[in-house]
C-alpha cells in the first residue's frame, strides 16, 4: 500500500474510476494501431474500420464496467461461472450451431453465444479460487484436482474443434497452478506426461485438417500452392518488410491479396510488411509493457485469488501474442489465435478487455479488500 | 468460519513471496520468448530481407509481352489486301472454370452458337497451349458481347477479349498470292526456335502460313513490346508499372493490281487454270490467279475439320496454286524458246525454209511424227513456223539438237527449276533428261521422245509462272528477272522500293534472234493464218503471243497413239469427257513494239489454246490498256481540274480586290 502512494497521487482521478492509467494507455495504443492496420489490410475499406471502432468502444465499455466490480465479487462468481460455462460447452456439443467447419456457437434465440469465450475467464477464475482455498504452494493432490478442472473445459473446446481456444483455456489454468507454486517435480512430470500424450492426440484426437496444419508447419515449402501457401506468403510479407517496412498502405503482399486472412489471424504479417522490424519492436514493447504491468499488479495484489487471477489473465494475453506471432512467422503451426487487440473481430477482443477490466479491478480495489 | 480460521493461520508473507518469485520467473520467460520471437523476425526481416524482397516482387510483378500489330498488305495502288480488324472473342481459362461442360453448354445457349464450337474448343484444349486462355468463339456481334456482359458473373473464368484479327477483304481473290495467317502450331514453334526468333512471338497468336504472309513473315510481324505489371494473387493486372511499346511490322506493297487480278479471275470463272501477268520491265507480278480459289479468312479463325476436309477432297483442288504448282505440258507455247535454241546453235537460220509434208520422219523409225495440219504447211521458215505453230519444223529442230542440249538450254531459260518467286508454294515441274528418265523410270531415252519434247509434250511440264518468266526473257531480249510479288515495304513513313532481282542475262550470239522470234509471235496474232489471230482481231494495240494445246491423255495412251499427241488450232473433239479435253495454254506480251506486260495462261480441259486461252489474253490486255488509259486520263483530268480550280480562285481573288478597290 505504501509503495504505490506516489503513483496514486498523480493517478487519483483514474483510480477513483478504477482505471490503471498506464495499462489503459497501452491498450488504447494497441487499439489505434489495430484500426490503422485493419484499414490497410482490409483494402482501405472504411466500413471495416467503422465496425471495428464500434467493437473497440464496446470492449472498452466492458473493461470500465468490469473494473468497477470488487475482486471479492469475482471470487464469489468463480464457481457459478465455471459450472454454467461447462454446462454451456456441453450444450454446444449437443445443440451447437455449426459454422466454418466447427461447432462453436450456441443459438439462444436473440443472438449466438460462444461459451468457449466465457471459459477463457471462467477457467482461471475457478482455478484461482480453487488454489486460494489453502495455503500456497499447492500440493500434489490439489494440483491434480486443478488439472482435472482445466482438462474438462479444454477437451470440450478441443472437441468442437477449436484448438486455439482450447490451448488458451488450458494455459490460463496452468498459469494459475504454476503461479500457485506447483512443485517443479510435478511440472517436470506434467511435461513428460504431455510429451506422452502428444502421439495419442495425434492419432486419436486430432482432426485431419489439424494434422495437416502441423505437417504443413513442419514442411511449408513442400506444398507451396496448397496448405503451405499461407505460411510462405506470410513469411514473404514479413521478410520483405525489412527494417523500415514498405510504409502504411504500401504492403504489396497484403494490398495485392497474396496474404490470407489479412485482417484477422495474419494481421501481424501485414503490420510487419508495412512497418518493418522497427514497427515490430514497438509492438513487442507495448505487449511486453502490458505483461510487465499486469504481473506488477498481480504481485501487488493482496488476496491470493486476485494475485493468481491477475497473473493468469496477463500471461494468457502473452500466450495469445506468442502463438499468433509464432504462427505467422513460421515458428509454430497454424492455429486460429488472433493477435490480441489488433486482429479484426469482436469476440476475442471483448473477452480480452473483460480480462483487463478484472485486472484493473484488482489493481484499484485493494483498500476495499483490506477493509474486508 | 472454517475458512477464516484457516486464513488466520495462513502465512501471507510466504505466499506473497512465492507468488512474486513465480511471477518473476514468468516475466523472465516472457522476456526470453519475446527475444526468441524478435530474433526470428530479425532473421526474416534483416538477414532474409533480400531474398524475401525478391520473392515478394516476383509475386506481384509480371512482365507481359504485348503483341506487335502485323504489317498491312497493299496492292501497287495502295488498295488494302490484308488488314487487321478488331474482333471480340470469348476466351476461357479452363483452370478457372468449375464445371466446364456446364459452362460451355450455357455459353452456347446464351450466345446462340453452333454446337460445333464445343468440339472445336475441346480439340484446342487438348493441344499444346501457349496461353492460359483458349478462344471459344470469335467474331462476336455487338449484341452477343452485350448479352455476355450482362451475364458475365455467371461465367467465372470466361471473358470477352478484343483483339486484332487478320482480315482479307477480297476473300478468295488473293489467297494463292497472299496466303493467310493461322494459329501458331507446334511445327511453327520448332521452326521459330530453330531461327532463334521464338521470343519475338511471346504474345503473338498467329503466324503466316502460306503465300506472302509466310514468305515475308519476318517483315510483317514486328517486335513485341513489354509491359511490367503488378498482379494480384489471382493474376489480375492491377496496374502497369512500365510499358515498352511493340514495334509494329512493316507494311508491304505488292506488285499485284486488284483490277488486273479481278479480270483474271473473271476470265477463269468456272474453269480450272491459272493466269500470270508480269511487268515485262522488272518481273513484277501484276496478277497471279489460280482458279478455283478459296476464302483465306476461314483459316485465320481456325478452319473446322469438315470445311478443311471439303477443301482437301474437292476434285478441283482449290488448295493448289496452279500458277506456281500446276504442272502443265507447255505444248506449242514452248516453240519460241525452241526457236531460240535452234538459232543460237545454228541448227536453223532466219532465211532457210524447210518443206513440211505434214509429218516428220525419223530415219529407221516407221512411225511418222505428224504436224497438227495433216496436209502440212508447205515451205516453212522460222517466223512462219511460229506463226502457224508448225510441228514439223520443231521436230526437225529438236531431233538435230538432241535431248541433252534441249535440257541444258531450257534449264538456262528457267525450266525445271523454281523461279524463286517470293512465295514458298512453288513446284519446279519437270524438265526431262536422259538422267532423269533413267533414275525415275529406269529406261533409256528414245529419240522419238526428243521430238515430242521439241513441241512441249512427252514428260515435259512447266508451271504457268515458269512459262511467263521464260517468255519474258525473250521479250526483254535476254534479260532475266526473277518473278516477284513484293513492290515496296513501308516502315512508318519510310517507303523502300524493292529493287528488281535480275539474274545475269542470257547471252546469245546475235540479238537479232530475239527480234525474229518476237516477230514470229506477233505474226501468230496479226496474220490471218496465225493461231491467235481470231482472238485479237481489231485489237487497239499490237499484241504478240503463242498458243498451245495439250491433249490430256495418260502417257501410256499417248504412246499408243502418238500421232494424236498434238492437235493445235481449232480441231477440238467436242464429245469428250470433260476431264479428257485438251488443256489450253497461251503466252503473250504487248505492246509488240514496246512490251509492257508479259503473260502466261493455262486452262484445263477446255480445248485448243487458240480458241480458249488466246481470247482470255485478249480480254486481259484490252482491260489492262484501257484501264491504263483511264488511269492516265483520270490523272490528266485531275490535273486539269486542279488547274481550273486554281484559275477560278485567282479570278475570285481579282474580283474581290477590284470590289475592295471600288469600295475605297
Amino acid at each position: 500500500m505504501m509503495q504505490t502512494s506516489q503513483e496514486r497521487g498523480s493517478l487519483t482521478l483514474f483510480y477513483r474510476f478504477h482505471i490503471d492509467l498506464p495499462l489503459f494507455l497501452a491498450l488504447a495504443c494497441l487499439s489505434v494501431i489495430s484500426l490503422a492496420v485493419i484499414y490497410s489490410a482490409g483494402g482501405q475499406d472504411i466500413a471495416l474500420v467503422q465496425r471495428q471502432s464500434v467493437r473497440i468502444g464496446i470492449a472498452f465499455t466492458v473493461l470500465i464496467v468490469l473494473a468497477q466490480i470488487s475482486p471479492l465479487t469475482y471470487k464469489r462468481l468463480a464457481i457459478p461461472m465455471f459450472v454454467v460455462g461447462v454446462a454451456l460447452l456441453v450444450a454446444v456439443l449437443l445443440f451447437g450451431v455449426v459454422g466454418k467447419g466447427a461447432q462453436r456457437w450456441l443459438d439462444i434465440g436473440i443472438t449466438r453465444i460462444q461459451p468457449s469465450e466465457i471459459m477463457k475467464i471462467a477457467t482461471p477464475m475457478m482455478l484461482a479460487w480453487y488454489c486460494s482455498q489453502q495455503q500456497l504452494p499447492v500440493r500434489w493432490t490439489q494440483a491434480f484436482g486443478g488439472l482435472l478442472l482445466i482438462i474438462v473445459p479444454t477437451l470440450l473446446i478441443a472437441k468442437q474443434p477449436d484448438l486455439g481456444t482450447a490451448l488458451l483455456v488450458f494455459s490460463s489454468g496452468v498459469f494459475v497452478l504454476f503461479l500457485a507454486g506447483m512443485s517443479w517435480r510435478l511440472i517436470s512430470a506434467a511435461l513428460v506426461a504431455l510429451a506422452g500424450f502428444l502421439p495419442v492426440a495425434w492419432f486419436f484426437l486430432m482432426h485431419n485438417y489439424q494434422r495437416q496444419r502441423v505437417l504443413t508447419f513442419l514442411h511449408p515449402e513442400s506444398d507451396p500452392l496448397g496448405a503451405g501457401y499461407h505460411i510462405i506468403q506470410s513469411k514473404i510479407a514479413i521478410g520483405s518488410g525489412g527494417f523500415e517496412g514498405k510504409g502504411w498502405l504500401q504492403g504489396t503482399q497484403s494490398q495485392l491479396e497474396f496474404l490470407p486472412e489479412r485482417h484477422t489471424d495474419f494481421i501481424f504479417s501485414v503490420f510487419s510488411e508495412e512497418f518493418g522490424l522497427m514497427g515490430v519492436c514497438v509492438l513487442l514493447i507495448i505487449y511486453g509493457f502490458i505483461v510487465y504491468r499486469g504481473l506488477a499488479i498481480a504481485i501487488r495484489a493482496q488476496q491470493v485469488f486476485s494475485k493468481l487471477l491477475a497473473g493468469s489473465i496477463t500471461l494468457t494475453v502473452f500466450i495469445y501474442a506468442l502463438v499468433n506471432i509464432g504462427m505467422v512467422s513460421g515458428l509454430l503451426p497454424v492455429v486460429g489465435v488472433p493477435l490480441p487487440l489488433i486482429s479484426y473481430g469482436g469476440t476475442s477482443m471483448v473477452t480480452i478487455m473483460a480480462g483487463f477490466g478484472i485486472l484493473m479491478a484488482i489493481a484499484t480495489h485493494r483498500r476495499l479488500v483490506l477493509r474486508d | 468460519m472454517n475458512r477464516r480460521r484457516h486464513n488466520a493461520l495462513r502465512d501471507y508473507t510466504a505466499e506473497a513471496g512465492l507468488f512474486a518469485s513465480r511471477a518473476m520467473i514468468c516475466m523472465g520467460l516472457v522476456a526470453t520468448v519475446f527475444l526468441v520471437l524478435l530474433g526470428n523476425l530479425y532473421h526474416l526481416q534483416v538477414t532474409g530481407f533480400q531474398e524475401f524482397q525478391t520473392r515478394s516482387n516476383s509475386n506481384r510483378i509480371t512482365v507481359l509481352p504485348v503483341p506487335p500489330n502485323r504489317g498491312l498488305i497493299y496492292d501497287r495502288n495502295g488498295e488494302i489486301l490484308a488488314e487487321n480488324i478488331a474482333v471480340y472473342s470469348i476466351e476461357i481459362i479452363p483452370e478457372e472454370v468449375e464445371d466446364l461442360d456446364d459452362t460451355l453448354t450455357r455459353l452456347v445457349e446464351l450466345l446462340d452458337l453452333d454446337e460445333s464450337v464445343v468440339s472445336q474448343f475441346t480439340t484446342q484444349m487438348r493441344r499444346a497451349r501457349r496461353f492460359p486462355q483458349i478462344p471459344f468463339t470469335d467474331n462476336l456481334s455487338e449484341e452477343q458481347v452485350a448479352r455476355f456482359a450482362l451475364h458475365q458473373h455467371h461465367f467465372p473464368g470466361v471473358s470477352v477479349e478484343a483483339r486484332l484479327q487478320r482480315h482479307y477483304p477480297y476473300d478468295d481473290l488473293f489467297t494463292h498470292v497472299i496466303g493467310y495467317v493461322g494459329r501458331i502450331n507446334r511445327q511453327d514453334i520448332q521452326r521459330l526456335q530453330a531461327n532463334d526468333s521464338y521470343n519475338l512471338y511471346a504474345a503473338t497468336r498467329t503466324i503466316g502460313k502460306l503465300g506472302v504472309e509466310r514468305y515475308y513473315e519476318s517483315v510483317l510481324h514486328g517486335k513485341p513490346g513489354f509491359q511490367t505489371v503488378e498482379v494480384n494473387s489471382r493474376g489480375r493486372v492491377v496496374r502497369t508499372l512500365e510499358f515498352t511499346p511493340p514495334v509494329p511490322g512493316q507494311d508491304i506493297y505488292l506488285e499485284v493490281d486488284v483490277q488486273v487480278q479481278k479480270i483474271a479471275r473473271h476470265q477463269l470463272q468456272g474453269r480450272r487454270g491459272a493466269i500470270v501477268v508480269m511487268d515485262s520491265e522488272n518481273g513484277g507480278l501484276l496478277a497471279m490467279y489460280s482458279n478455283p480459289s478459296y476464302d483465306a479468312n476461314q483459316f485465320v479463325r481456325g478452319i473446322s475439320t469438315t470445311a478443311y476436309q471439303a477443301l482437301l477432297q474437292n476434285s478441283n483442288n482449290p488448295l493448289i496454286n496452279r500458277a506456281t504448282q500446276g504442272r502443265y505440258p507447255p505444248a506449242s507455247t514452248i516453240k519460241p524458246h525452241m526457236a531460240l535454241l535452234g538459232l543460237e546453235d545454228g541448227l536453223v537460220d532466219l532465211e532457210t525454209s524447210i518443206w513440211d509434208p505434214g509429218y516428220y520422219e525419223l530415219p529407221g523409225v516407221e512411225r511418222r511424227f505428224r504436224n497438227w495440219r495433216s496436209w502440212g504447211h508447205g515451205w516453212v521458215d522460222l517466223r512462219k513456223a511460229l506463226q502457224v505453230s508448225n510441228n514439223t519444223y520443231f521436230y526437225k529442230l529438236a531431233h538435230e539438237a538432241g535431248i541433252d542440249r534441249i535440257h541444258d538450254f531450257m534449264r538456262s531459260m528457267g525450266f525445271g527449276e523454281r523461279t524463286g518467286v517470293d512465295i514458298h508454294e512453288e513446284n519446279q515441274a519437270l524438265l526431262p533428261s536422259r538422267g532423269w528418265k533413267q533414275a525415275n523410270l529406269n529406261e533409256s531415252w528414245y529419240t522419238g521422245e526428243t521430238l515430242s519434247v521439241g513441241i512441249g509434250q512427252s514428260f515435259w511440264t512447266v508451271t504457268p509462272l515458269q512459262l511467263a518468266t521464260a517468255t519474258n526473257i525473250l521479250v526483254t531480249e535476254g534479260r532475266r528477272f526473277q518473278p516477284r510479288l513484293l513492290r515496296a515495304t513501308r516502315d512508318g513513313e519510310q517507303l523502300t522500293y524493292q529493287e528488281p532481282f535480275e539474274l545475269p542475262p542470257l547471252n546469245v550470239r546475235d540479238p537479232m534472234f530475239f527480234s525474229a522470234i518476237m516477230e514470229g509471235m506477233e505474226r501468230a496474232v496479226s496474220r490471218a493464218d496465225g493461231t491467235a489471230h481470231a482472238a485479237f482481231v481489231d485489237a487497239p494495240y499490237r499484241a504478240a503471243g503463242k498458243t498451245g494445246t495439250a491433249q490430256v491423255i495418260s502417257r501410256a495412251e499417248a504412246e499408243q497413239e502418238p500421232e494424236l499427241v498434238l492437235v493445235d488450232g481449232e480441231q477440238v473433239p467436242v464429245e469428250v469427257d470433260e476431264r479428257l479435253r485438251d488443256n489450253a495454254t497461251y503466252i503473250g506480251y504487248a505492246p509488240a513494239d514496246d512490251p509492257q506486260i508479259t503473260l502466261a495462261i493455262a486452262i484445263e480441259n477446255v480445248g485448243g489454246g487458240g480458241r480458249n486461252a488466246a481470247p482470255v489474253a485478249r480480254r486481259i490486255l484490252d482491260f489492262y490498256f484501257d484501264y491504263q488509259k483511264s488511269v492516265e486520263q483520270a490523272e490528266l483530268r485531275d490535273q486539269e481540274e486542279r488547274e481550273e480550280e486554281r484559275l477560278q480562285e485567282e479570278r475570285l481573288k481579282e474580283q474581290r480586290e477590284e470590289q475592295s478597290d471600288d469600295a475605297n
